[in-house]
């Protein structure tokens, strides 16, 4: 299973964190800054897994973000970073043209996707067309005018 | 602003989010979100109600300012009420909320519970997903406790949709890892194995990570799956890239499915029917054969899909190990990855081929890409890639390629990395002993190991070679010689100068012909280290320096002047000091022959497990090393130490506890060398530095020797005045193991003065009570009245231990005739050796507010269930006080920890499976029965508290090995602690039903 994964910009600044077993604040810190120090260090064109206790690394650079999945030993890297791959298509999909700024501003939005997608730490979903009309249709069930009326115009 | 904000976007989150992007400083975020902070408590105190906007909206920011990394404490109430709202995106935050920020604040808890419970009934499917959601993320026992049985229902109820389907079996597989044993397995089982047939391909997906879990924990009740998966992966192998619409990615069918399937069938033996298998047989090779086709897509993830499925094949080939002709396919598919432009794809192939390199088929073809892998440590530019081609080359390595694959590592070495360098050294030391034909080639790689990365050779590693070559007479010529010349060099490893010294200290007269190595010649190129090295690696060079009179006797005069000059004899540390005091001492006064017995050449070390790789398992954790390289160690490891003609026989059967820790059980009783060589190895592996492995040598052959020659005690006790550090150590390692002394076997009153004649006092009542306070621990106050205090310090080690009793007067009148007695009373007296060694004579006198100190050294001859008797007699202001008490020496004290894997345990707890090697009790807790304390009281028991290996977390189980001088006996145990009813169960089996029973009542009560 996945145990965790992490978003952060090149700077180290954490953008969403999302941690798939129950952990204490304590340890997660010190996870974050173990893995923004260890992947940030990395030189380009490196592979993109990596050790790290018993568990494995797998990271991704898009753009300015680093997304950084935590995956047991006996779990397959190649699929983890398809993993990365399709959560960003379903960002993309669902922002259109995703960037950094959006993932900041509808954080919440990146965490329902993301729970649309992977839950307890496994796939539930791989269907792009699946999980984004669930997205969809959630944003449809809560568009009440007065809520519609209060969104910024643009 | 946000460049996209979609659907309810909250404009006062994103104005906050800005505002916070938008602070030049982190004072000033800080200042923002206090000042946010404050906003949002004045709300949520209010007295007007919040509409559900509102609170969502704080509520989202709240949970921003946590994700910032800020502390958040309220906001806990509000999120809950959300949960009941009936608008979706309240309810989603309110679960986000909780998801993230809820620890097990058991009130709130309950709340969510009920939350949950409405939303699970509700037939809402998007809410049964919320709720299924936040039980996964949360996955606390609680939850567990309320949902557990009602998640199966769900997930096999003819009418849940989908959607609801996959949330509940990931939900349920987050509970069962979680807590195991609150879902009970049933009639919904069968069931669920049947969903890899389900239409929905989402629906498999979901269900097939359940099912594998469930699978690897009960395979018998689940192995109705293989078939299914094998037919499942067939359909899918076989299709066309479009059949499965949206669930291909980049042109491969179902790549997450298919790695599913592949890994399910990793839980299971090859399918015994032809039929099963001839499809699955049939799957790997398409798979196999696809990998040779031309891509249908330039993209990355076309590639990753489709070699993800193939790596997950090859998996599964090695895990059957049974089709050679895939096993070499695989071994050639790995091998063009070898030379992929891609990095990913030449790492994976490379820890993968490691796997391949233990299979007996594919070990020969994966040698072939052996220039291949050298190439690849010496020019990949990436050191987890190099790290993965070392690995290789360490598990390709056998007898026709280790020199090249040493030579290759050892010159990589000198530029690794340094997050590398202490695993790359441990694995040339073992690689360099296994395969070992000519030991001068062996010592030749130590001691350029030392050479290259002397900072990384642990104390592993430089033991290693030198009971090498003390077990080999073959080698220590060349041994000498060499590690003469490495020193040479101008700046050397202070490792090499303790192999250095030791192996000249043992065996300089080798090479003391040549005059370019003549003794004083040896001498001074090892004293022109001295200065430069530490405290620990100068006191062996004393050794080596003591060891120089014997063997050079021209060198003495030399020797006793650099001993005798203040920089030693007045050495502010006080072991050197002692050693040059003593060794002087011994230089002066004892004859050529005495000083030749006492500094005798060591004895050949008792065989055992190379302790580098033990200390390699550890680093790697269990599994690193595969079973057959084991083996392979111990059996050439056997030849290695035991095969030359001064090899030691010594090992008797192999006790249980030779595969963990590499003791042998204890020397036969008499065969003094033997025990010497065995409690040398103790000193040598678990007292490192502290003590010289040689000093403590020269101790037991010298007393040995003069335990023979001089047997009136009186004259031992001059000696040891002489020698106070010999007093110290050979009570303790020693005198309890020679038995023939006539003072051993009688209590031994320490008074000096008669003392007064009354028969020692019944124990007192609570000496049970006391003596059960220490069961768990060695230090501490054993008694205590207005009178007297006496405290206990004890140290144990096999099957010797070592009290330490102090008696305090607390009184400011003087004790008269003090003494002590310490009986072991009825059988006890030959289960159980005792023997009071006074570290001075005590006055009988005891004067006020002073404290007096007795030792006590004790030896375990067999298992027993009473304790000694601890008598103190002394008269205070007239009256005879007279007061017996139970020695804490109890059979657990002897204990040896033992690690085990699950596996292994209850491999064991099987063997022990006859009933009367059980003792069992069900008991009402005592104590506090928190996590931590139990913890501490079970190591303070003495054994191993093994993690991982009750399938119940909750359960504790141990494991240790009891040293008695006679046998060892195997100790395992299991407590399951019911925190509601305030009772355990606790159960042990040993291989000696006395001692299952003894610990038992012992235990009972500790908790």
């Amino acid at each position: 299973m996945m145990r965790f994964l992490l978003l952060f910009s090149r700077q180290g600044k954490l953008r969403l964190q999302k941690w798939f077993t129950p952990m204490s604040e304590r340890e997660k810190k010190k996870i974050i800054r173990d893995m923004t120090t260890m992947v940030l260090s990395r030189q380009p064109r490196s592979c993109n897994f990596l050790h790290w206790k018993d568990l494995k690394i797998i990271y991704k650079r898009y753009a300015s973000l680093y997304f950084c999945l935590a995956i047991e030993n006996q779990e397959n890297e190649l699929l983890a970073l398809e993993v990365i791959h399709r959560y960003v298509e379903l960002l993309d999909k669902y922002f259109g043209n995703v960037c950094e700024l959006d993932i900041i501003f509808n954080f919440e939005k990146a965490y329902f996707i993301l729970d649309e997608f992977l839950m307890g730490g496994e796939i539930q979903e791989t269907s792009k067309q699946i999980v984004n009309r669930c997205i969809e249709s959630s944003d449809m069930l809560q568009e009440t005018m007065e809520e519609y009326m209060s969104k910024p115009a643009f | 602003m946000p460049a996209v904000s979609k659907g309810d976007g909250m404009r006062g989150l994103a104005v906050f989010i800005s505002d916070i992007r938008n602070c030049k400083s982190k004072e000033a975020e800080i200042k923002r979100i206090n000042k946010e902070l404050a906003n949002i408590r004045s709300k949520f105190k209010g007295d007007k109600a919040l509409d559900g906007y509102s609170k969502k909206k704080y509520v989202c920011k709240l949970l921003f300012i946590f994700l910032l990394g800020h502390d958040i404490d309220f906001g806990h109430m509000e999120a809950v009420n959300l949960l009941s709202s009936n608008k979706y995106t309240e309810k989603q935050i309110g679960y986000l909320f909780i998801s993230v920020l809820v620890n097990s604040n058991s009130e709130l808890i309950r709340l969510i519970n009920n939350a949950i419970k409405n939303d699970l009934s509700s037939r809402n499917p998007t809410f049964m997903c919320l709720a299924l959601h936040c039980i996964a993320n949360v996955g606390s026992r609680e939850m567990a406790e309320a949902f557990a049985s009602e998640i199966p229902r769900i997930l096999v109820a003819g009418d849940t949709m989908d959607s609801v389907k996959q949330s509940a079996a990931l939900c349920l597989l987050r509970l069962y890892k979680t807590s195991p044993d609150l879902v009970l397995m049933g009639e919904w089982t069968s069931r669920v194995v049947h969903l890899l047939n389900d239409q929905h391909m989402g629906v498999v997906t979901a269900a097939i990570s359940l099912i594998t879990c469930l699978s690897m924990k009960n395979p018998d009740e689940f192995k109705t799956c293989v078939s299914l998966a094998v037919s499942r992966l067939s359909r899918i192998v076989s299709s066309a890239s479009t059949d499965l619409q949206d669930y291909t990615y980049y042109f491969v069918p179902a790549p997450w499915l298919s790695c599913k399937l592949l890994r399910l069938l990793q839980c299971y033996p090859p399918p015994e029917d032809g039929a099963v298998k001839g499809r699955l047989v049939e799957c790997l090779e398409t798979i196999l054969n696809k990998a040779q086709e031309p891509p249908k897509s330039k993209k990355v993830q076309h590639s990753n899909a489709k070699n993800a499925i193939l790596f997950e094949a090859i998996s599964l080939i090695i895990h059957y190990d049974s089709e050679p002709n895939l096993l070499v396919r695989a071994c050639n598919q790995l091998g063009q990855f070898l030379q992929h432009r891609e990095t990913n794809l030449r790492y994976l192939a490379l820890e993968s081929m490691c796997t391949l390199a233990s299979s007996e088929f594919s070990h020969e073809a994966v040698k072939t890409h052996i220039e291949t892998v050298i190439n690849a440590l010496k020019t990949e530019r990436d050191v987890s890639v190099r790290q993965r081609a070392a690995d290789l080359l360490y598990a390709m390595c056998d007898r026709s390629n280790a020199k090249q694959i040493v030579a290759e590592m050892l010159s990589y070495l000198e530029t690794a990395d340094y997050s590398i360098r202490e695993e790359m050294v441990l694995k040339v030391a073992i690689l360099a002993e296994k395969y070992a034909v000519d030991y001068s080639w062996y010592v030749d790689t130590i001691l350029n190991l030392i050479r290259i990365a002397g900072d990384y050779v642990s104390e592993e590693v430089w033991y290693r070679v030198i009971q090498i070559v003390i077990n080999r007479d073959d080698v220590q010529g060349y041994a000498a010689k060499t590690v003469f010349e490495a020193l040479q060099a101008p700046a050397c490893h202070e490792n090499m100068v303790k192999v250095g010294g030791y192996i000249l200290g043992e065996f300089g007269n080798l090479i003391a012909g040549d005059p370019r190595s003549s003794p004083l010649v040896q001498f001074n190129l090892l004293h022109s280290k001295f200065h430069l090295c530490s405290v620990p690696t100068r006191a062996l060079l004393l050794s080596a320096y003591i060891k120089f009179i014997n063997l050079f006797p021209e060198t003495k005069a030399t020797i006793q002047e650099v001993l005798r000059c203040d920089s030693q004899i007045r050495n502010s540390d006080v072991e050197l000091q002692q050693r040059a005091v003593e060794y002087l001492k011994l230089s002066s006064i004892a004859s050529t022959d005495v000083l030749a017995t006492v500094l005798e050449e060591m004895p050949p070390f008792p065989e055992r497990e190379s302790s580098i790789l033990a200390k390699l398992k550890k680093k790697k954790g269990p599994g690193a090393v595969s079973v057959t390289e084991l083996e392979d160690s111990k059996r050439e490891g056997g030849e290695l130490n035991g095969g030359g003609d001064r090899g030691s026989d010594t090992a008797s059967t192999p006790s249980p506890s030779a595969d963990l820790l590499g003791i042998r059980s204890a020397a036969p009783i008499g065969a003094a060398p033997a025990s010497a060589g065995s409690l040398l190895v103790d000193v040598f592996s678990e007292a490192g530095s502290a003590f010289s492995p040689f000093l403590s040598l020269f101790l037991l052959i010298s007393f040995h020797t003069m335990a023979k020659s001089l047997p009136p005690c009186p004259c031992i006790v001059c000696v040891w005045m002489a020698f106070p550090s010999f007093f110290f150590f050979f009570s303790f390692f020693v005198f309890t193991s020679m038995v023939p002394f006539p003072i051993c076997s009688h209590p031994l009153s320490c008074g000096l003065s008669a003392p007064p004649s009354e028969d020692p006092a019944p124990p007192l009542s609570e000496a049970d009570e006391l003596l059960n306070k220490f069961v768990c621990k060695n230090n501490g106050v054993l008694f205590e009245n207005q009178l007297l205090q006496i405290g206990i310090k004890s140290e144990y080690r096999q099957n010797l231990g070592r009290m330490y009793l102090f008696f305090g007067n607390k009184t400011s009148v003087q004790f008269a005739s003090f003494t002590t007695t310490v009986s072991c009373p009825g059988e006890l007296q030959s289960h159980i050796l005792l023997l009071n060694v006074q570290t001075k004579p005590v006055e009988p006198l005891v004067e006020g507010g002073a404290q007096i100190q007795q030792v006590l050294n004790i030896e375990c001859l067999t298992d027993f269930s009473e304790a000694p008797l601890l008598n103190i007699k002394f008269r205070y202001g007239g009256a005879l006080q007279n007061l017996t008490l139970k020695l804490p020496v109890t059979i657990n004290k002897f204990f040896q920890p033992t690690e085990m894997a699950s596996h292994d345990f209850f491999q064991r707890w099987k063997q022990l499976s006859q009933p009367q090697q059980e003792a069992q009790k069900i008991f009402k807790a005592n104590h506090s029965m928190d996590t931590e304390v139990l913890k501490a009281k079970l190591l303070g028991l003495g054994t191993a508290l093994l993690d991982n290996v009750d399938p119940n977390p909750e359960n504790y189980v141990c494991a240790g090995v009891i040293q008695t001088k006679s046998q060892q006996v195997g100790c395992l145990l299991r407590l399951e602690p019911n925190a509601q009813a305030q009772m355990y169960r606790l159960t042990l089996r040993c291989s000696k039903d006395s001692v299952s029973k003894r610990l038992c009542e012992l235990l009972a009560e500790q908790f």
